[in-house]
């Protein structure tokens, strides 16, 4: 599978033989596992592992809920309280679901941000990074579904608000809401068809993430120097790499130990924290919260979405030249969906011919100040829909499509880039020494 | 306008709203239960119990909860026979005899018999308490979310309307509550409320020694406000004891499990980074 050159699995009993000769999985599982991986990789590197369990996690305690889950407007509610307070250990498995959407996204957001910083989207990576594109569209829609499940007031309202995105699309908006809904409004069809689909949907991402591991296992791993494993033969890609197993498994299970602990403290001691107190109140049509509020890894999103309102004067030109096809509440989910589109677009926006942010002086700033942009707007995505927070989050909008539409290509052309290591093998003694005891530098990395 | 209030009384005062902050006024009670170490007082969810049961009873329901969840371990513990006798003082609607009948500990409390009144079984979980200091939430991170401080501080939050308000004006003045009705002679022009809190419709249900304990335990307001937020965050949350129990042990077995994979991986990668 890897383009890495490696040995390959010889099955020596006669059974192995037999099965592999009908059926390769004995050596697509050597392969899978003793993958070369730069040795060079950083603790950013063990974000994979983490979401893997997490999908793992998600899907087990997702199928037992299910088992004692109420799909109906008049019995939803209750049954989610039945698991809290009847079902034995249901609390735990409730909080640990409810709690892992969080861990999910957490990590999600990292990982991704990993990939920003390192390069890790440009070739020949780019369609490891499409694919991930398109898992974490799938996240969005899946959590988005199952925060409706509990049907508590925000389930219910936030069902409204979100479904109404689609309502504002010209032409077939209405169309679509009505197919989202089942209905004119949110009510049972809508309950039922949301159930199927977060039930369905975490099936997809798993096999979506086969396909991710599939793509970079065969481009091999990117690492923090964004230099290429060399290719040349075994040996030479040996010196620059280490077998996944047992190298990469157990420093990745040692972080996700720790991240574990923590998740578990958040679990045990402040399950509720992250959610709203309002979806502890059953869904009433007739009342709605003050403040309706995605959960809060939707809030950059939301807050980009808010940000284009009737008075902005680029909504204006927009609305003019479409001649008023494209409102302001359009204009506003556009700009949501493009906000993750030019993230998407970045292996191609991105004209530098270093891989790795480390190398690039100036790229180091934006990328930070992009960081910075991504919490002010999960931040201001909280806020109500008011001045300062208003502008805040147009500024903060802006500075997000600037980063990929225009400083992403500028920066390859006018920045001069340091030189990256020959090789990883020269990155890694660099740190650690050559392994032969020579002169061993070591760094604060 | 009573409907409206009473609708807005079922509102809830949102932990994110900046409007629902300012506009309320939230003290920061003590609690037992909070904080990863905290736990239930079993007295105190028994002296809550028996104000629910004379005083909230007469309108608020707890439909999620069973009379058998009263004998849990981590709750009030009543004993198995206090719980039968204490179900038994109840009547509920029986849908296979079609008639009234008196309780069993199998059975759930009853629904509230006021319409207006909201179920109290969730209460706690279903409001945010104290977001501070200063607005940054920290202290609902390490002490919950702070439903039990909002009930309390409900329960102690009736004052004398302000003079600004009409006579006439629907419920009653209650510096703690944030959702109900607003009089506009005590606005600002810009809008702004000149004093915390809203009116609500519920009138006040605790003024002191409404209930006497047989522990001897004080009854003033304070108290009473506290005991009954307390056993409704019982109410709301059956399985806290269990939960940071749960917890507790996963942290430190993952603790222990991080310490042994740390020396397992430092081990291994020794000879690769010239420490062998």
């Amino acid at each position: 599978m890897s383009g890495i050159p490696h040995d390959h699995y010889e099955p020596k009993s006669n059974l192995a033989k037999g099965v592999e000769s009908r059926l390769p999985i004995i050596g697509l599982l050597y392969t899978t596992l003793t993958a070369p991986t730069p040795k060079n990789l950083n603790w950013m590197w063990i974000w994979g592992i983490v979401l893997t369990f997490t999908l793992v996690l998600q899907i087990a305690t997702g199928v037992v809920l299910v088992m004692h889950y109420t799909p109906h407007v008049d019995m939803a509610f209750a049954s989610v309280e039945h698991i809290m307070r009847d079902v034995n250990g249901g609390h735990m498995i409730r909080y640990f679901h409810m709690n892992g959407a969080s861990l999910f996204f957490f990590a999600v957001y990292i990982h991704m941000f990993r990939g920003l910083y390192y390069g890790s989207y440009k070739a020949p990576r780019e369609i490891t990074w499409i694919i991930g594109m398109l898992i974490y569209l799938m996240m969005m829609a899946a959590g988005f579904m199952g925060y409706v499940l509990p049907w508590g007031q925000m389930s219910f309202h936030g069902t409204a608000v979100i479904t109404g995105l689609f309502g504002a699309i010209p032409f077939v908006g209405d169309y679509l809401q009505t197919l989202l809904l089942g209905a004119g409004a949110v009510g049972q069809p809508a309950l039922n068809r949301f159930f199927s689909l977060h039930y369905l949907l975490p099936f997809i991402i798993a096999g979506l993430v086969i396909v991710h591991i599939w793509a970079f296992h065969t481009t091999g791993n990117n690492n923090p120097t964004g230099v290429e494993v060399r290719r040349g033969s075994k040996e030479e890609a040996a010196k620059d790499t280490l077998p996944f197993w047992p190298y990469f498994v157990i420093k990745d299970l040692f972080a996700l130990a720790i991240i574990l602990a923590v998740f578990m403290a958040v679990v045990g001691f402040m399950p509720n924290y992250l959610g709203h107190p309002d979806n502890y109140i059953p869904a009433n049509a007739l009342v709605t919260p003050s403040h309706i509020v995605p959960e809060w890894y939707y809030l950059p999103f939301y807050a980009i979405l808010r940000a284009f309102t009737a008075d902005v004067w680029a909504v204006q030109l927009v609305n003019l030249l479409s001649f008023g096809i494209i409102d302001a509440k359009f204009f506003g989910v556009l700009a949501m969906f493009g906000a993750i589109f030019v993230m998407a677009l970045a292996p191609w926006l991105d004209t530098s011919s270093v891989r790795s942010g480390r190398f690039r002086p100036m790229f180091k700033w934006w990328f930070a100040l992009l960081v910075v942009d991504f919490i002010v707007l999960m931040w201001a995505g909280s806020r109500p829909a008011e001045f300062p927070y208003d502008w805040i989050s147009l500024i903060g909008a802006t500075y997000w499509f600037a980063y990929f539409l225009i400083i992403l290509p500028i920066l390859g052309v006018i920045e001069k880039p340091l030189t990256p290591p020959a090789t990883i093998e020269d990155d890694f003694n660099a740190h650690y020494g050559p392994k032969d005891g020579g002169s061993a530098t070591t760094s604060a990395e | 306008m009573f409907r409206k209030l009473t609708l807005a009384a079922v509102l809830a005062v949102s932990a994110t709203s900046a409007a629902a902050e300012s506009a309320a006024h939230i003290e920061d009670f003590d609690f037992s239960f909070e904080g990863p170490f905290g736990s239930f007082d079993q007295n105190q969810l028994q002296r809550g119990l028996k104000i629910y049961t004379e005083v909230c009873s007469a309108c608020h329901g707890l439909e999620l909860v069973a009379f058998r969840n009263l004998h849990d371990e981590g709750g009030p513990s009543l004993p198995a026979d206090q719980t039968l006798a204490y179900a038994e003082g109840f009547e509920i609607y029986d849908e296979s005899i079609e008639d009234y009948r008196a309780a069993t500990p199998a059975d759930k409390f009853p629904g509230s018999s006021l319409e207006n009144a909201p179920d109290l079984s969730l209460m706690a979980k279903a409001r945010a308490g104290f977001h501070g200091p200063y607005g940054t939430g920290l202290n609902q991170l390490f002490k919950g979310m702070g439903g039990p401080e909002y009930i309390a501080s409900l329960m102690t939050g009736y004052e004398e309307a302000p003079e600004c308000a009409p006579e006439d004006f629907d419920g009653q003045y209650n510096v703690a509550f944030a959702a109900g009705g607003y009089p506009d002679e005590c606005k600002y022009e810009n809008g702004d409320h000149k004093y915390p809190g809203s009116w609500i419709a519920m009138g006040q249900p605790l003024y002191g020694e409404d209930v006497d304990f047989d522990d001897g335990h004080s009854n003033d307001l304070h108290h009473e406000a506290e005991d009954v937020a307390a056993f409704l965050m019982w109410t709301a949350e059956p399985k806290m004891m269990a939960r940071k129990q749960a917890g507790l042990t996963g942290v430190i077995f993952l603790i222990i499990l991080s310490v042994l994979l740390y020396l397992t991986n430092k081990r291994l990668w020794a000879p690769h980074k010239n420490k062998d």
